[in-house]
């Protein structure tokens, strides 16, 4: 898909919950409630100002069919709303989204991703998304997997174990001033190297905790923001892209992601990243921060890049959330004038197989 | 802490679900090769030889034709360490998930290696298979691998393969295990059936009375916070007559299924109506509810056994027009 939008799309609302153990149903009606109610806060939009939804989540994890069906009750659907559904996180909702505002079906779009990830084992649930004929019947975990791609990298010199427990000791200290990570706290890396290996060559802290939760986001094409818009600097996406790898493990080469690479560079677009100064970059694990960085061509905070001010997943990894809220972290640098660009990431899938780049920009047209 | 008659009901759910899958040509040859032992690998358009065999070739996107057998030994590429394993896993002890690099094979395989600890594993290390007794032509008729470090490589198989293939069929046993928490509307609704009671709520805004209770009212989107209790009596708004013998089935049929409005609620649910021939239900028909005793009841619908008419007068089609 083109990078290059015909129609300005900014991201003007954003909400969010992250916790430990979300004690409620894993439809998370209870959850969404309230998100909807803070994005009318911050938009002044009421439900019929939006002309598309869309969602993100999967019966896997709630343990039901139609979970995302039941969900919707938290949107008020009558009369009839206009709606759609991923069965990935929730940026993959919001690519369908802006997709659907690029066809001109709609202006505006409310998009969402929710999940129960405590509700069962979250590492051993996802074998179901591996390869059904050759790899699910051995039920590799998430972790283990993860593990397979660390040491490769590790053995191949590309990183190591120190410059892996520096990412989960700056992830951790930056997601201490975030409010809604649930793993956080000033951390050195010696810190995190002292630590007892739980899935060798991983220790705890470089895989992302299970996280409840849920995120949402409303963006609007610019030339049709409601009036009521209370959003004065709004994040404009330049440029939106994904791409995926084979669902082969061994056909990849797991120290790289050439997915995350082409769906950088298309979302780039003719400027590229250079002037990008806020990453949110979805990386469940700390070794997948590294290899994401080099496949978008991200320099680090010493070249005046900041990665993941909100802890990024190492602090909180709702499943079918993270990935929004990273557009939603990002997005919030705009609003907030730190930033005049940013990028954020989402990945899906095993081992960074699938990934999502968003990048944004604050508007250049005063008058929005 | 919350105190516990607020807090949400649990319990535990397992969902299990055997999926079974044919098998197009290229898995069909694979699956049969490990029910005889054997280890295929597709040969790629760039020469490459790939195990297990991708059905369509990662470059050209052609199907697969040539297939080629590979040794069952081979060498650790990468590994990580499972120190507690999960069910279903192929080992059921501390063991290493491992990329395998088959002699013969260009592209690693994903197995367990049975090293005993995280020390007796190094990438580089030598391994064998390990083979199940039985074998049904599935990836786990390759038990796991096991460490080889005193044997040299042995001959790598050559030619190509027979081409057969008797196995078309794989089936993958799926057994979830959840903790399943309801809302807190329908643990406040489970809880008031196990004291004979109908907990409904009622949307702020468009006051319309939801039972069972749901989070939000779907037109509203608002949540439905107000509690009323509802009568056990109602009416039958549509129906329908099990004729039909299902798998669990614990009525015998004909039996009526039917959509009952509690007096005083806005959404029907769906109960029995027992106790009158399934020819005599129909719409507008008065019902009340049929407890179960005291010392049966639970945070079920079951709670309520059945409906059964009151033999008052049949509510009039005005009435409930608005809620079929």
């Amino acid at each position: 898909m083109t990078a290059s939008a015909h129609r300005d799309v900014a991201v003007v609302g954003f909400a969010q919950r992250q916790m430990r153990e979300f004690d409620g149903s894993p439809n998370c009606i209870e959850l969404l409630v309230p998100l909807l109610q803070e994005l009318w806060e911050q938009t002044g939009w009421t439900k019929e100002d939006i002309g598309f939804w869309c969602s993100g989540s999967s019966d896997y994890l709630a343990g039901r069919s139609f979970s995302f069906v039941t969900a919707i009750d938290a949107l008020g659907a009558v009369p009839p709303i206009s709606e759609s559904h991923v069965e990935m996180d929730g940026a993959w909702a919001l690519y369908e989204a802006w997709i659907k505002i690029q066809t001109g079906e709609a202006d505006t779009a409310l998009v969402y991703g929710f999940g129960k990830s405590s509700a069962s084992t979250l590492r051993r649930t996802l074998a179901l998304q591996l390869d059904p004929y050759t790899l699910t019947p051995l039920w590799p975990d998430t972790v283990s997997i993860a593990g397979l791609q660390a040491r490769l990298g590790i053995d191949q010199g590309l990183w190591s174990e120190k410059e892996m427990a520096e990412v989960a000791a700056r992830s951790r200290t930056s997601a201490a001033s975030n409010e809604y990570a649930i793993r956080r706290g000033e951390t050195t890396a010696d810190d995190v190297l002292a630590q007892e290996l739980f899935a060798d060559p991983l220790r705890r802290w470089d895989c992302a905790p299970v996280t409840d939760g849920a995120a949402a986001i409303v963006i609007a094409a610019t030339d049709a923001l409601p009036s009521a818009d209370k959003v004065s600097r709004p994040a404009v996406i330049s440029g939106i892209a994904h791409s995926v790898d084979s669902p082969s493990l061994g056909l990849r080469d797991l120290t790289r992601a050439p997915s995350a690479e082409r769906a950088g560079a298309a979302a780039g677009g003719a400027s590229g990243v250079a002037d990008v100064t806020v990453a949110e970059l979805h990386a469940p694990f700390s070794h997948q921060e590294l290899i994401l960085r080099r496949e978008l061509g991200l320099g680090g905070p010493e070249d005046g890049v900041q990665i993941n001010p909100s802890g990024g997943a190492l602090g909180g990894n709702p499943m079918f959330s993270a990935g929004l809220i990273r557009i939603g972290e990002a997005a919030r640098r705009i609003w907030s004038g730190e930033a005049d660009k940013v990028l954020a990431h989402a990945t899906s899938g095993a081992a960074l197989q699938q990934n999502l780049v968003c990048v944004m920009e604050a508007s250049k047209d005063k008058t929005l | 802490m919350t105190p516990p008659s607020t807090a949400v009901l649990h319990q535990p759910l397992t969902l299990e679900f055997d999926y079974t899958r044919s098998l197009g040509p290229v898995l069909s040859q694979y699956m049969s090769g490990l029910a005889a032992k054997q280890v295929l690998g597709a040969v790629l358009s760039d020469g490459r030889v790939a195990v297990p065999p991708p059905e369509y070739d990662p470059v050209t996107h052609e199907q697969i034709s040539r297939m080629r057998p590979v040794s069952d030994e081979g060498v650790v590429v990468t590994w990580s360490w499972v120190a507690e394993p999960l069910p279903d896993q192929p080992l059921d002890h501390p063991f290493a998930f491992a990329l395998v690099l088959l002699d013969g094979a260009d592209v690693p395989l994903l197995h367990a290696v049975d090293a005993g600890s995280p020390d007796a594993i190094r990438t580089g290390m030598r391994v064998r298979a390990r083979w199940a007794d039985e074998r049904v032509g599935s990836v786990r008729d390759l038990a796991s691998f096991e460490p080889a470090a005193d044997t040299a490589p042995g001959p790598v198989p050559t030619g190509e393969t027979s081409g057969a293939e008797g196995i078309t069929m794989t089936s993958t046993p799926v057994r979830l295990a959840y903790d399943y928490a309801a809302s807190p509307e329908e643990s406040a609704f489970g809880r008031g059936l196990k004291e004979g009671r109908i907990l409904a709520q009622a949307c702020p805004v468009c006051h319309k009375v939801y039972v069972p209770p749901r989070g939000a009212c779907p037109v509203d989107g608002v949540p439905t916070k107000d509690p009323i209790e509802l009568p056990d009596t109602g009416i039958v708004t549509t129906f329908c007559i099990v004729n039909v013998p299902f798998l669990g089935q614990r009525i015998t049929p004909p039996y009526v299924s039917a959509y009952v409005l509690l007096d005083g609620s806005d959404i029907a649910f769906l109960h029995l109506i027992l106790g009158v021939d399934a020819s005599e239900v129909r719409m507008g028909m008065r019902v009340k509810a049929v407890w179960r005793p005291e010392g049966e009841r639970s945070y079920s619908m079951e709670t309520i056994s059945h409906f059964e008419p009151t033999g008052e007068p049949d509510a009039e089609y005005e009435t409930y027009r608005r809620h079929l």
